[in-house]
């Protein structure tokens, strides 16, 4: 036995804590604690207001049970059919907008110049929140489905783009250098190097997009960019709960049905 | 053939992985890189090529300077040097016949690669020669449903579509069993008899190596240690390029393995 060894043998084996210093990680550990107690009792519950709250939350709740899809059939129709349009324009768009700049925002292929250029609008679309950017769209192009169609397409940019760029860095390098090897143009390298890599993710993120789209175009009738949101804003304003419950259960229902057509698409790609 | 003067490649890091390295091939003649890990192998060939950018010195094709080329023109000289590599590198997610139809994206415009409508001269040669490696049943497969072996005979056939002149091979049997290899490297060698290429094999099995080609490059840090035929790798040489250990296990199993090595051809054939 080396004398190393036999000083080890018989001692304890803990796993190293991640933060060394003693002092440092008991005080991040008790500071963590009191803030967490401190945030809790700083937020002021009302419990009168609670309590009166109690019955209109029933009243909405109780509607739920018997929403009505009848008396505004026609308004739920075309609000439903503009969030539709809304979707599938803004998704195809943003889609199709999405692939260069994703392209150009992937390090490892594109040239610094393009690539900061890219990350650059990639940062603007994720800074700027759908609300905000509808708003401002709403006040330049007025209310209707028009603002909401680009916000969307805006928003879908930002989110494909940099998912795609991300998975276009993590791709594996040697596929496509034997591409390039072959004396293979840039087009042709990107064609068959890199694409049938980054296919599948691209396929599943735009599936996951539009049923994202879809449920923002929900929202964004609230600020006056069209659509079903419109709709339920209008129905809500009017106190009409029951069908603002049946508007609501058909988002829900056609946010499940994507989801499901997302989930047997993206199997088959496996 | 292809003559490397002093070629010099230092990485941003400050490594040094090749040293003045110059080297003459004559045409057709099949030569075996040995090495320890990290001596710069990869690099050399990958300098070539030019997937690698040489620091300084000059890689001469022919007459043509390879390291001073523009991109259209580097792009026209890969045509000639095909590449088989480490791990195959396939496009996974392409089938059998799009990997080896993707060794003629320097000869054909964009478009054609793209839609896929091959001039029928390569697609005649893309069968023959899978026949050639035995896989002409397996052309519509995808290339991940196949074997190891498989896939680096497709990656032969992508390398010899490209109709080269010469052939630059990184450790082809890294990741096959003991008979695949032998198959492989058997077979990398009958093929540029066959067509008179020359080819530079990065290999890692000292023992292989000298059973397939008539001459032997010792690299070490950089570095040419060993220039000769495989006859002339000794315990001193083979001690002098990868450092001290008991080499004469290897040099008597190579003795071992030409044996059988004479056996195997009719067993191939029948």
């Amino acid at each position: 036995m080396t004398s190393e060894l036999e000083m080890l043998v018989g001692t304890r084996w803990r796993k190293k804590p991640f933060i060394k210093r003693a002092w440092l990680r008991w005080g991040l550990i008790i500071g963590g604690v009191v803030y967490l107690i401190a945030a809790v009792s700083s937020v002021e519950v009302n419990w009168m207001r609670v309590y009166e709250g109690l019955d209109r939350g029933a009243a909405f709740i109780k509607a739920f049970l018997r929403p009505d899809f009848v008396s505004r059939a026609s308004d739920i129709y075309e609000g439903m059919l503009e969030s539709i349009v809304m979707t599938v324009a803004a998704s195809v768009v943003g889609i199709v907008i999405s692939i260069p700049i994703g392209l150009g925002a992937a390090r490892n292929i594109a040239p610094l110049p393009i690539y900061l250029v890219c990350r650059a609008i990639v940062a603007v679309s994720r800074a700027l929140q759908e609300i905000i950017v509808a708003i401002l769209l709403v006040a330049i192009f007025g209310f209707g489905p028009l603002a909401g169609f680009l916000t969307l397409s805006f928003a879908t940019i930002g989110f494909l783009s940099k998912l795609l760029a991300e998975d276009i860095e993590s791709m594996d390098m040697v596929q496509a250098e034997a591409v390039k090897a072959s004396g293979a143009r840039w087009w042709q390298w990107i064609n068959y190097g890199v694409q049938p890599q980054f296919m599948p993710r691209l396929i599943g993120l735009s599936m996951y997009r539009i049923d994202i789209n879809f449920r923002e175009s929900a929202i964004l009738g609230l600020v006056g960019a069209g659509g079903i949101g419109a709709t339920l804003n209008t129905a809500f304003d009017r106190y009409e709960f029951d069908t603002a419950a049946a508007i609501l259960i058909l988002i829900i229902v056609i946010v499940m049905a994507l989801e499901y057509l997302s989930g047997i698409i993206r199997a088959r790609l496996q | 053939m292809l003559r490397l003067e002093k070629l010099t490649k230092t990485y941003k890091t400050g490594d040094q992985a090749l040293k003045d390295v110059t080297l003459d091939v004559p045409n057709g003649q099949v030569l075996a890189l040995i090495g320890p890990s990290g001596a710069g192998k990869s690099t050399l060939i990958r300098c070539i090529n030019r997937l690698v950018e040489p620091t300084s010195g000059r890689a001469l094709l022919g007459d043509v300077d390879l390291t001073s080329l523009g991109s259209a023109a580097l792009r026209r000289e890969r045509r000639r040097m095909g590449m088989i590599f480490q791990e195959y590198a396939l496009v996974e997610r392409l089938t059998v016949m799009e990997n080896v139809l993707s060794g003629r994206l320097g000869y054909v415009g964009f478009w054609r690669s793209f839609l896929r409508r091959f001039p029928q001269p390569d697609v005649d040669e893309a069968y023959r020669l899978l026949d050639r490696v035995g896989l002409v049943h397996m052309a519509d497969k995808r290339a991940d449903e196949l074997s190891g072996g498989q896939r680096q005979r497709v990656g032969i056939c992508r390398a010899l579509i490209q109709n080269p002149a010469l052939l630059l091979v990184d450790e082809p049997t890294a990741s096959l069993d003991p008979k695949t290899s032998r198959q492989i490297m058997r077979l990398i060698v009958e093929l540029c008899r066959e067509r008179g290429l020359a080819a530079i094999i990065n290999i890692h099995d000292v023992a292989l190596a000298q059973m397939f080609v008539e001459r032997v490059i010792g690299l070490e840090l950089g570095a040419i240690k060993f220039d000769g035929p495989p006859e002339a790798l000794t315990p001193d040489v083979l001690t002098q390029i990868y450092g001290e250990e008991d080499w004469e296990a290897t040099i008597a199993k190579i003795e071992d393995e030409e044996d059988t090595e004479d056996a195997e051809p009719a067993e191939a054939i029948s």
